[in-house]
């Protein structure tokens, strides 16, 4: 990935496929008018001829058209409750993710500089990576005192596992000549960690941070549905994002049901194109390639 | 070699190494008795089959690899030997890496200006003076702030040659540093390395399976045979430094050639029957 800009060109595409999406999306949500089910009578009888007795197929018709669900947002973009959701999300997701690197990157680095340090901690490491952190959710809860911090390891767990392994791969892959170079020019052990290992890494740091910071979401998110609650539309405690959603289907709302799902997609296109930015500022020299 | 004789330090004495891989009991003979003076200040190119184990050797006096027996001096000092089989790394014994070894992370300043800030023998602002003018003395003048990535394979080459110079060492040691490039980057490549020769003069362990280049450049070219490695013939290259392209026309080149490219081709063959990989 090269220096990526938004501007010209780019931007023009990413506007135009979005406005397509859009004008697809509503036009297919308007079916259930223009399309009446009554047309495919014939078909229904024939279906329930051979048995098919339910509604068995998807239909877009079902789900809200982009201009209701604007007008739901109109609603609720000047409501307390909604921007709270927000709030609660990013303050989670952010608190989780930045545990994850204060955690993972050390121990991923000791783990990849020291063998005895590696024979201890990996094989722990590897049993409980593979699960999941919605299978912690259970467990946390009855782990840690709140909800909120029980909401905030099962985040953390999301970015910490994919952290660590980027920094142990990163600094693994490192090239021997590069430690024998500065070896050679008279490098301590610490200037080696500090002048090499550290820099070496980064990328993969960068890298794995973005990977995390999306499972960040993705965890939160679930994290919050299950266990969130408490937050109603014009409430100002609990919540988050993916309580908004959930509060939406049970209320039976399902215009701000999407309304909640795209807030997340803007949210973590927002977090990544911030990681972006930053991880190009740490890592100049990968610019030019 | 009158250009030799002002150097008094960077004497190595190859004597007797011998070095066996043993990767899972099957014993590996890659380096078999190998003796090879290298006066002080000379430039000794060391030709052979690739895989034939002249790695093996720089990596040895470098103290990156352990010999098996026998020893190698440095000024009469040994660095290995068959009782403390591993060198110390140090910066008197420095590396130009085959494919480069220049740190990405570190603009080609910060790279130069690396050796003499970790040994602590300069400060920060010093160094970088320093590293400035070497820089524009070789010709890198304009390219100091970029990063390796941004410049050529030959100026990087030629970055890292003046890096390893800044350290002021006793022997440089080059690791087939020109094989990626192409011949004409090659041939400006050449005489860059002589010029900064000329000015820093160093004792130079130089690799190659280039016969032209091995004697264009060298006061000595050993031919290795392929593995185990040892030295099969040794030339004195007769035609004075400093020297220039002209060099290569000229009929004692011409001559030097035919006397050893005999020897070179055979080895070649044996390689190529023996099935020898690249690297």
């Amino acid at each position: 990935m090269a220096g990526r800009k938004w501007g010209g060109t780019l931007l023009w595409r990413g506007v135009a496929s979005i406005t397509v999406f859009l004008v697809f999306w509503e036009i297919g949500s308007l079916s259930k008018v223009w399309l009446k089910w009554e047309t495919f009578a014939w078909l229904k009888e024939m279906l329930v001829s051979i048995g098919w007795t339910k509604n068995y197929l998807p239909w877009i018709g079902a789900v809200p058209a982009p201009t209701e669900v604007l007008l739901a947002w109109g609603k609720v973009i000047d409501d307390v409750g909604y921007w709270h959701s927000w709030y609660m999300s990013c303050l989670r997701v952010l608190g989780g993710f930045i545990a994850a690197m204060v955690i993972g990157i050390p121990f991923g680095l000791l783990l990849a500089v020291n063998r005895t340090a590696f024979g201890i901690g990996f094989p722990v490491f590897e049993v409980l990576r593979p699960i999941p952190p919605l299978a912690w959710v259970p467990a946390s809860i009855i782990f840690w005192p709140t909800q909120e911090l029980s909401i905030a390891f099962v985040t953390f767990l999301g970015a910490f596992y994919t952290i660590v392994i980027n920094v142990i791969g990163g600094a693994r892959s490192i090239d021997t000549r590069y430690f024998q170079a500065a070896q050679s020019m008279g490098s301590s052990s610490w200037d080696i960690f500090r002048r090499i290992i550290l820099p070496g890494t980064l990328p993969s740091i960068v890298v794995g941070s973005a990977v995390g910071m999306g499972i960040t979401w993705e965890v939160v998110v679930a994290a919050e549905m299950i266990s969130g609650g408490g937050s109603q539309i014009g409430g100002t405690s609990g919540g988050g994002l993916g309580f908004f959603i959930w509060n939406s289907y049970v209320g039976g709302s399902y215009e701000q049901i999407v309304v909640g799902m795209i807030s997340i997609g803007i949210a973590g296109f927002i977090s990544s194109e911030l990681l972006r930015t930053l991880g190009h500022r740490v890592t100049p020299w990968l610019r030019l390639r | 070699m009158p250009s030799a004789t002002a150097v008094t330090r960077g004497a190595i004495k190859i004597d007797d190494v011998v070095k066996i891989y043993d990767p899972e009991g099957a014993a590996v003979m890659a380096v078999d008795h190998c003796s090879l003076d290298i006066a002080a200040g000379e430039i000794c190119m060391i030709v052979g089959p690739s895989g034939c184990g002249k790695t093996t050797l720089l990596n040895a006096i470098a103290g990156f690899h352990e010999i098996t027996s026998g020893r190698i001096l440095l000024d009469g000092e040994v660095l290995c030997s068959t009782e403390k089989p591993k060198a110390e790394p140090g910066s008197d014994r420095i590396v130009v890496f085959q494919n480069g070894a220049l740190f990405p992370w570190k603009t080609n300043l910060e790279n130069v200006a690396f050796g003499p800030i970790m040994q602590g023998k300069l400060s920060r602002v010093e160094a970088h003076e320093k590293a400035l003018s070497m820089m524009a003395d070789a010709g890198l003048s304009g390219v100091e702030h970029n990063y390796p990535g941004e410049v050529s394979s030959g100026m990087r080459r030629r970055v890292e040659i003046v890096r390893a110079l800044m350290n002021d060492p006793k022997v440089l040691l080059l690791d087939e540093p020109y094989r990626a490039l192409d011949s004409l980057t090659k041939s400006v490549m050449h005489e860059a390395l002589l010029e900064i020769y000329y000015r820093n003069k160093v004792t130079i362990f130089f690799i190659t399976h280039d016969l032209e280049e091995a004697i264009f450049l060298g006061h000595k070219v050993a031919i290795m045979t392929t593995r185990p490695c040892k030295p099969k013939k040794v030339l004195e290259v007769d035609i004075p430094h400093p020297r220039d392209y002209s060099v290569l026309t000229s009929k004692r080149f011409r001559e030097l050639i035919e006397e050893t490219n005999e020897a070179v081709h055979e080895e070649a063959l044996k390689a190529f029957a023996a099935g020898e990989k690249e690297g």
